[in-house]
Protein backbone atom coordinates (compact mmCIF):
# COMPACT_ATOMS: atom_id res chain seq x y z
CA UNK A 1 0.00 0.00 0.00
CA UNK A 2 2.73 1.92 0.64
CA UNK A 3 4.79 2.16 -2.82
CA UNK A 4 1.51 3.07 -4.76
CA UNK A 5 0.46 5.81 -2.21
CA UNK A 6 3.58 7.46 -4.22
CA UNK A 7 1.58 7.80 -7.14
CA UNK A 8 -0.07 10.99 -7.03
CA UNK A 9 -2.98 9.55 -9.61
CA UNK A 10 -3.45 6.43 -8.15
CA UNK A 11 -3.72 8.24 -4.27
CA UNK A 12 -6.25 10.68 -5.46
CA UNK A 13 -8.37 7.45 -7.25
CA UNK A 14 -7.63 5.13 -4.37
CA UNK A 15 -10.78 6.52 -2.86
CA UNK A 16 -13.27 6.52 -5.44
CA UNK A 17 -13.23 2.83 -5.35
CA UNK A 18 -10.22 0.62 -4.45
CA UNK A 19 -10.81 1.98 -0.77
CA UNK A 20 -13.60 3.69 -1.28
CA UNK A 21 -14.89 4.66 2.11
CA UNK A 22 -18.12 3.56 3.12
CA UNK A 23 -18.08 0.44 0.82
CA UNK A 24 -14.47 -1.30 1.80
CA UNK A 25 -13.10 0.72 4.95
CA UNK A 26 -16.10 1.29 6.67
CA UNK A 27 -15.74 4.42 8.02
CA UNK A 28 -17.96 7.36 8.55
CA UNK A 29 -21.09 4.82 8.45
CA UNK A 30 -23.38 7.19 10.81
CA UNK A 31 -24.07 10.15 8.31
CA UNK A 32 -24.10 7.43 6.05
CA UNK A 33 -27.00 6.01 7.39
CA UNK A 34 -28.47 8.63 8.69
CA UNK A 35 -28.87 11.57 6.34
CA UNK A 36 -29.00 9.76 3.16
CA UNK A 37 -32.97 9.63 3.14
CA UNK A 38 -32.61 12.06 0.20
CA UNK A 39 -30.36 13.19 -2.91
CA UNK A 40 -30.07 16.66 -1.76
CA UNK A 41 -29.34 16.28 2.05
CA UNK A 42 -26.65 13.48 0.87
CA UNK A 43 -25.19 15.64 -1.42
CA UNK A 44 -25.21 18.49 1.37
CA UNK A 45 -23.43 15.93 4.15
CA UNK A 46 -20.98 14.74 1.47
CA UNK A 47 -19.53 17.94 0.14
CA UNK A 48 -19.25 19.54 3.70
CA UNK A 49 -17.37 16.55 5.10
CA UNK A 50 -15.78 17.45 2.02
CA UNK A 51 -14.59 20.39 2.76
CA UNK A 52 -13.84 19.41 6.51
CA UNK A 53 -11.45 16.61 5.08
CA UNK A 54 -9.95 19.08 2.54
CA UNK A 55 -8.76 21.69 5.47
CA UNK A 56 -7.95 19.12 8.54
CA UNK A 57 -5.95 17.33 5.62
CA UNK A 58 -3.93 20.30 5.31
CA UNK A 59 -3.58 21.56 8.61
CA UNK A 60 -2.79 18.29 10.21
CA UNK A 61 0.00 17.33 7.36
CA UNK A 62 0.87 20.63 7.52
CA UNK A 63 1.79 20.38 11.46
CA UNK A 64 2.84 16.58 11.56
CA UNK A 65 6.39 17.29 12.47
CA UNK A 66 5.45 18.69 15.89
CA UNK A 67 2.51 15.80 16.91
CA UNK A 68 3.30 14.12 19.87
CA UNK A 69 1.62 10.23 19.57
CA UNK A 70 -0.31 10.27 22.82
CA UNK A 71 -1.96 13.66 22.24
CA UNK A 72 -2.45 13.30 18.67
CA UNK A 73 -6.20 12.00 18.17
CA UNK A 74 -7.34 15.14 20.44
CA UNK A 75 -5.05 17.77 17.97
CA UNK A 76 -6.68 16.19 15.50
CA UNK A 77 -10.53 16.28 16.93
CA UNK A 78 -9.23 19.78 17.69
CA UNK A 79 -8.84 21.04 14.29
CA UNK A 80 -11.59 19.22 13.11
CA UNK A 81 -14.10 20.78 14.93
CA UNK A 82 -12.33 24.05 14.21
CA UNK A 83 -13.58 23.60 10.74
CA UNK A 84 -16.46 21.81 11.51
CA UNK A 85 -17.62 25.17 13.38
CA UNK A 86 -17.31 26.63 10.46
CA UNK A 87 -19.28 24.69 7.89
CA UNK A 88 -22.02 24.89 10.58
CA UNK A 89 -22.11 28.50 10.69
CA UNK A 90 -21.95 29.00 7.21
CA UNK A 91 -24.81 26.40 6.57
CA UNK A 92 -27.23 28.21 8.90
CA UNK A 93 -26.17 31.16 7.22
CA UNK A 94 -26.91 30.10 3.54
CA UNK A 95 -29.39 26.84 3.58
CA UNK A 96 -30.96 27.24 7.10
CA UNK A 97 -33.77 24.62 6.11
CA UNK A 98 -30.31 21.90 4.84
CA UNK A 99 -29.12 23.10 8.65
CA UNK A 100 -32.45 22.48 10.72
CA UNK A 101 -32.93 19.08 8.25
CA UNK A 102 -29.28 17.43 8.98
CA UNK A 103 -29.63 18.96 12.80
CA UNK A 104 -26.91 17.25 14.88
CA UNK A 105 -25.04 15.30 11.75
CA UNK A 106 -23.42 18.07 10.79
CA UNK A 107 -21.21 19.22 14.13
CA UNK A 108 -21.19 14.98 14.37
CA UNK A 109 -18.55 15.37 11.53
CA UNK A 110 -15.87 15.99 14.09
CA UNK A 111 -15.82 12.88 15.34
CA UNK A 112 -16.49 10.74 11.31
CA UNK A 113 -14.05 8.49 11.63
CA UNK A 114 -12.83 8.52 8.14
CA UNK A 115 -11.76 12.13 8.67
CA UNK A 116 -10.21 11.27 11.69
CA UNK A 117 -8.66 7.95 9.51
CA UNK A 118 -7.48 9.98 6.89
CA UNK A 119 -5.73 12.10 9.56
CA UNK A 120 -4.03 9.88 11.01
CA UNK A 121 -3.48 7.22 8.28
CA UNK A 122 -2.63 9.54 5.53
CA UNK A 123 -1.84 13.57 6.39
CA UNK A 124 0.43 12.82 9.71
CA UNK A 125 2.71 10.51 7.81
CA UNK A 126 2.58 12.35 4.32
CA UNK A 127 3.73 15.67 2.50
CA UNK A 128 1.19 18.29 1.42
CA UNK A 129 0.50 17.58 -2.10
CA UNK A 130 -0.49 13.79 -1.40
CA UNK A 131 -2.16 14.78 1.60
CA UNK A 132 -4.29 17.44 -0.35
CA UNK A 133 -5.09 14.52 -3.56
CA UNK A 134 -6.20 11.70 -0.38
CA UNK A 135 -8.69 14.40 0.92
CA UNK A 136 -10.02 14.94 -2.68
CA UNK A 137 -10.36 11.63 -3.77
CA UNK A 138 -11.32 10.25 -0.33
CA UNK A 139 -14.42 12.95 -0.17
CA UNK A 140 -15.27 12.38 -3.52
CA UNK A 141 -15.82 8.77 -3.03
CA UNK A 142 -17.73 9.83 0.02
CA UNK A 143 -19.47 11.93 -1.66
CA UNK A 144 -20.46 9.58 -4.61
CA UNK A 145 -21.41 6.73 -2.07
CA UNK A 146 -23.93 8.73 0.12
CA UNK A 147 -25.03 9.95 -3.22
CA UNK A 148 -25.87 6.58 -4.60
CA UNK A 149 -27.58 5.52 -1.72
CA UNK A 150 -29.82 8.91 -1.45
CA UNK A 151 -30.69 8.21 -4.97
CA UNK A 152 -31.76 4.27 -4.28
CA UNK A 153 -33.48 5.88 -1.27
CA UNK A 154 -35.40 9.07 -2.38
CA UNK A 155 -36.85 7.19 -5.44
CA UNK A 156 -38.07 4.04 -3.11
CA UNK A 157 -39.64 5.69 -0.47
CA UNK A 158 -40.80 8.85 -2.78
CA UNK A 159 -40.65 8.11 -5.96
CA UNK A 160 -38.28 11.54 -6.13
CA UNK A 161 -35.20 12.46 -7.40
CA UNK A 162 -34.06 15.65 -5.74
CA UNK A 163 -38.13 16.59 -5.37
CA UNK A 164 -38.77 15.99 -9.16
CA UNK A 165 -41.33 13.21 -9.44
CA UNK A 166 -39.77 10.69 -11.92
CA UNK A 167 -42.24 7.98 -11.09
CA UNK A 168 -46.17 8.35 -11.11
CA UNK A 169 -47.68 9.74 -7.74
CA UNK A 170 -47.87 6.72 -5.25
CA UNK A 171 -46.74 4.33 -7.29
CA UNK A 172 -42.92 3.63 -5.86
CA UNK A 173 -43.66 4.70 -1.89
CA UNK A 174 -42.58 2.04 0.05
CA UNK A 175 -42.21 4.41 3.75
CA UNK A 176 -39.98 2.08 5.15
CA UNK A 177 -37.45 3.31 3.09
CA UNK A 178 -37.28 6.67 4.44
CA UNK A 179 -36.61 5.23 7.61
CA UNK A 180 -33.81 3.77 10.10
CA UNK A 181 -34.77 0.17 8.75
CA UNK A 182 -33.93 1.95 4.76
CA UNK A 183 -30.99 3.48 5.59
CA UNK A 184 -29.40 -0.47 7.27
CA UNK A 185 -31.28 -2.43 4.59
CA UNK A 186 -30.35 -0.38 1.61
CA UNK A 187 -26.86 -0.27 2.36
CA UNK A 188 -26.33 -3.73 3.59
CA UNK A 189 -27.86 -4.87 0.06
CA UNK A 190 -25.27 -2.45 -1.54
CA UNK A 191 -22.30 -3.76 -0.10
CA UNK A 192 -23.35 -7.46 -1.00
CA UNK A 193 -23.28 -5.62 -4.66
CA UNK A 194 -19.78 -4.22 -4.35
CA UNK A 195 -18.57 -7.37 -2.43
CA UNK A 196 -20.12 -9.86 -5.57
CA UNK A 197 -18.57 -7.16 -8.29
CA UNK A 198 -14.92 -7.09 -6.52
CA UNK A 199 -14.91 -10.94 -6.32
CA UNK A 200 -15.61 -11.19 -10.16
CA UNK A 201 -12.48 -8.61 -10.81
CA UNK A 202 -10.53 -10.82 -8.68
CA UNK A 203 -10.82 -13.67 -10.74
CA UNK A 204 -10.13 -12.02 -13.64
CA UNK B 1 -43.48 13.02 42.52
CA UNK B 2 -44.09 14.92 39.11
CA UNK B 3 -39.96 15.02 38.82
CA UNK B 4 -39.99 11.34 39.60
CA UNK B 5 -42.21 10.66 36.83
CA UNK B 6 -40.19 12.55 34.31
CA UNK B 7 -37.12 10.69 35.04
CA UNK B 8 -38.26 7.44 34.35
CA UNK B 9 -40.39 8.30 31.48
CA UNK B 10 -37.05 10.15 29.85
CA UNK B 11 -34.90 6.87 30.74
CA UNK B 12 -37.13 4.40 29.26
CA UNK B 13 -37.26 6.87 25.99
CA UNK B 14 -34.00 7.07 25.86
CA UNK B 15 -33.28 3.27 26.17
CA UNK B 16 -35.98 2.13 24.11
CA UNK B 17 -37.62 4.50 21.80
CA UNK B 18 -35.14 6.96 20.98
CA UNK B 19 -32.49 4.34 21.67
CA UNK B 20 -29.32 5.93 19.92
CA UNK B 21 -27.90 3.18 17.85
CA UNK B 22 -31.12 1.94 16.30
CA UNK B 23 -33.20 5.31 16.13
CA UNK B 24 -30.32 8.35 16.08
CA UNK B 25 -27.37 6.35 14.01
CA UNK B 26 -24.99 6.97 16.64
CA UNK B 27 -21.67 5.17 17.79
CA UNK B 28 -22.77 2.27 14.50
CA UNK B 29 -18.94 2.34 14.05
CA UNK B 30 -17.66 0.70 17.21
CA UNK B 31 -21.37 -1.51 17.14
CA UNK B 32 -20.17 -3.27 13.78
CA UNK B 33 -16.56 -3.10 15.06
CA UNK B 34 -16.17 -4.29 18.40
CA UNK B 35 -19.98 -6.64 18.29
CA UNK B 36 -17.90 -9.74 17.51
CA UNK B 37 -18.19 -10.94 20.96
CA UNK B 38 -20.30 -10.74 23.70
CA UNK B 39 -17.49 -10.30 26.84
CA UNK B 40 -15.95 -7.91 24.47
CA UNK B 41 -19.30 -6.14 23.86
CA UNK B 42 -20.45 -6.05 27.48
CA UNK B 43 -17.28 -4.59 28.54
CA UNK B 44 -17.08 -1.72 25.49
CA UNK B 45 -20.73 -1.26 26.55
CA UNK B 46 -19.60 -0.51 30.16
CA UNK B 47 -17.04 1.72 29.10
CA UNK B 48 -19.50 4.03 26.79
CA UNK B 49 -21.87 4.19 29.61
CA UNK B 50 -19.28 5.70 32.10
CA UNK B 51 -17.89 8.01 29.46
CA UNK B 52 -21.40 9.56 28.12
CA UNK B 53 -22.65 9.61 31.59
CA UNK B 54 -19.46 11.82 32.69
CA UNK B 55 -19.58 13.83 29.77
CA UNK B 56 -23.19 14.17 29.68
CA UNK B 57 -23.38 16.12 32.55
CA UNK B 58 -19.92 17.70 32.19
CA UNK B 59 -20.93 19.05 28.93
CA UNK B 60 -24.58 19.86 30.52
CA UNK B 61 -23.31 22.22 33.08
CA UNK B 62 -20.44 24.01 30.88
CA UNK B 63 -23.22 24.68 28.27
CA UNK B 64 -25.32 25.87 30.34
CA UNK B 65 -23.33 27.98 33.01
CA UNK B 66 -20.40 29.10 30.97
CA UNK B 67 -21.14 29.17 27.39
CA UNK B 68 -25.09 30.66 27.13
CA UNK B 69 -24.40 33.50 29.57
CA UNK B 70 -21.47 34.35 28.01
CA UNK B 71 -22.50 34.03 24.96
CA UNK B 72 -19.91 31.88 23.24
CA UNK B 73 -21.57 29.10 21.53
CA UNK B 74 -19.61 29.17 19.04
CA UNK B 75 -16.81 27.30 21.26
CA UNK B 76 -19.30 24.82 22.17
CA UNK B 77 -18.03 21.86 19.74
CA UNK B 78 -14.68 22.19 21.02
CA UNK B 79 -15.47 22.47 24.05
CA UNK B 80 -17.24 19.20 24.04
CA UNK B 81 -14.65 17.38 22.14
CA UNK B 82 -12.29 18.04 25.06
CA UNK B 83 -14.73 17.34 27.72
CA UNK B 84 -14.60 14.15 26.09
CA UNK B 85 -11.57 13.33 25.33
CA UNK B 86 -10.76 13.72 29.32
CA UNK B 87 -13.38 11.73 29.81
CA UNK B 88 -11.60 8.53 28.09
CA UNK B 89 -8.41 9.27 29.36
CA UNK B 90 -9.56 8.52 32.85
CA UNK B 91 -11.22 5.23 31.21
CA UNK B 92 -8.35 4.06 29.60
CA UNK B 93 -5.99 4.30 32.60
CA UNK B 94 -8.43 2.89 34.49
CA UNK B 95 -9.04 -0.19 32.11
CA UNK B 96 -4.79 -0.34 31.69
CA UNK B 97 -4.36 -0.71 35.19
CA UNK B 98 -7.31 -2.82 36.63
CA UNK B 99 -8.44 -4.90 33.62
CA UNK B 100 -5.13 -5.49 31.54
CA UNK B 101 -6.58 -8.48 29.48
CA UNK B 102 -9.43 -6.51 28.62
CA UNK B 103 -7.10 -3.18 27.24
CA UNK B 104 -5.15 -5.95 25.05
CA UNK B 105 -8.47 -7.13 23.69
CA UNK B 106 -9.54 -3.99 22.71
CA UNK B 107 -6.90 -2.13 21.33
CA UNK B 108 -7.41 1.35 18.98
CA UNK B 109 -11.16 0.98 20.15
CA UNK B 110 -10.77 2.35 23.15
CA UNK B 111 -9.18 5.29 22.54
CA UNK B 112 -11.73 5.88 19.70
CA UNK B 113 -14.33 6.19 21.90
CA UNK B 114 -13.10 9.77 22.18
CA UNK B 115 -14.42 9.53 18.37
CA UNK B 116 -17.66 8.06 18.96
CA UNK B 117 -20.83 9.82 17.77
CA UNK B 118 -22.84 8.69 19.81
CA UNK B 119 -20.93 10.30 22.81
CA UNK B 120 -20.97 13.93 21.13
CA UNK B 121 -24.05 13.23 19.49
CA UNK B 122 -26.07 13.09 22.82
CA UNK B 123 -24.11 16.45 24.21
CA UNK B 124 -25.64 17.74 20.82
CA UNK B 125 -29.24 16.29 21.84
CA UNK B 126 -29.25 17.37 25.36
CA UNK B 127 -29.21 20.97 23.70
CA UNK B 128 -31.35 20.21 20.80
CA UNK B 129 -34.04 18.79 23.58
CA UNK B 130 -33.57 21.83 25.83
CA UNK B 131 -33.20 19.59 28.63
CA UNK B 132 -33.43 22.61 31.59
CA UNK B 133 -33.15 20.52 34.29
CA UNK B 134 -29.89 18.74 36.04
CA UNK B 135 -31.16 15.50 37.11
CA UNK B 136 -33.08 15.32 34.33
CA UNK B 137 -29.76 15.72 31.75
CA UNK B 138 -27.60 13.24 34.12
CA UNK B 139 -30.47 10.43 33.21
CA UNK B 140 -30.64 10.87 29.66
CA UNK B 141 -26.99 10.73 29.37
CA UNK B 142 -26.86 7.73 31.70
CA UNK B 143 -29.56 6.33 29.57
CA UNK B 144 -28.37 6.13 26.64
CA UNK B 145 -25.28 4.20 27.56
CA UNK B 146 -27.34 1.86 29.18
CA UNK B 147 -29.49 1.78 25.76
CA UNK B 148 -26.11 1.29 23.70
CA UNK B 149 -24.85 -1.35 25.87
CA UNK B 150 -28.44 -2.88 25.48
CA UNK B 151 -28.43 -2.43 21.41
CA UNK B 152 -24.76 -3.33 21.16
CA UNK B 153 -24.91 -6.81 23.51
CA UNK B 154 -28.02 -7.78 21.46
CA UNK B 155 -25.86 -7.84 17.93
CA UNK B 156 -23.20 -9.82 19.80
CA UNK B 157 -25.54 -12.11 20.90
CA UNK B 158 -26.96 -12.62 17.11
CA UNK B 159 -23.85 -12.38 15.16
CA UNK B 160 -22.49 -15.31 17.54
CA UNK B 161 -24.94 -17.38 16.17
CA UNK B 162 -24.77 -15.67 12.50
CA UNK B 163 -21.37 -17.56 12.12
CA UNK B 164 -22.49 -20.83 11.75
CA UNK B 165 -25.72 -19.95 9.90
CA UNK B 166 -25.62 -20.36 6.07
CA UNK B 167 -25.13 -16.39 4.66
CA UNK B 168 -24.50 -15.99 0.59
CA UNK B 169 -21.18 -15.73 0.01
CA UNK B 170 -21.35 -12.20 -0.64
CA UNK B 171 -23.52 -10.86 1.94
CA UNK B 172 -21.00 -12.41 4.06
CA UNK B 173 -19.64 -9.68 7.11
CA UNK B 174 -20.29 -6.54 7.61
CA UNK B 175 -23.76 -6.85 4.78
CA UNK B 176 -25.45 -9.11 6.56
CA UNK B 177 -24.74 -7.50 10.02
CA UNK B 178 -26.25 -4.41 8.39
CA UNK B 179 -29.35 -6.52 7.75
CA UNK B 180 -30.01 -7.84 10.50
CA UNK B 181 -29.46 -3.91 12.32
CA UNK B 182 -32.03 -2.99 10.21
CA UNK B 183 -34.80 -5.97 10.90
CA UNK B 184 -33.52 -5.08 14.67
CA UNK B 185 -34.51 -1.81 14.17
CA UNK B 186 -37.81 -2.38 12.77
CA UNK B 187 -38.50 -4.02 16.05
CA UNK B 188 -37.56 -1.45 18.01
CA UNK B 189 -39.73 0.93 16.10
CA UNK B 190 -42.49 -0.94 17.44
CA UNK B 191 -41.77 0.91 21.19
CA UNK B 192 -42.63 4.18 19.30
CA UNK B 193 -45.98 4.44 20.77
CA UNK B 194 -45.43 3.62 23.90
CA UNK B 195 -44.41 6.98 25.38
CA UNK B 196 -46.11 10.07 23.70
Amino acid sequence: MSNEKTNPLSVFLNGLWKENPVFVLLLGMCPTLAVTGDLASSLTMGLSATFVLFCSNVVVSLIRSLLKPHIRILMFTLTISTFVTIVDLILKAYLPEMSAKLGPYIPLIIVNCLIICRAEACASKQKLGIAVLDALGMGLGFTLTLSALGIVREILSYGTVLGFAIAPEGSLSIFGFALPVGAFITLGFMLGIVNIINRKKAKE
Amino acid sequence: MELLQTLILSFLSIVIVNNLVFSKFLGICPYLGVSGRLDMAFGMGMAVTFVVTLSGTMTWLIDNFILMPMNIEVMRYVCFILVIAGAVQLVEMYVRKFFPTLYESFGIFLALITTNCAILGLCLFLHLWGVSNFLNALVLSFGSGVGFTMAICIMAGIRENLDLADVPESLKGAPITLITAGILSLAFMGFNGMIK
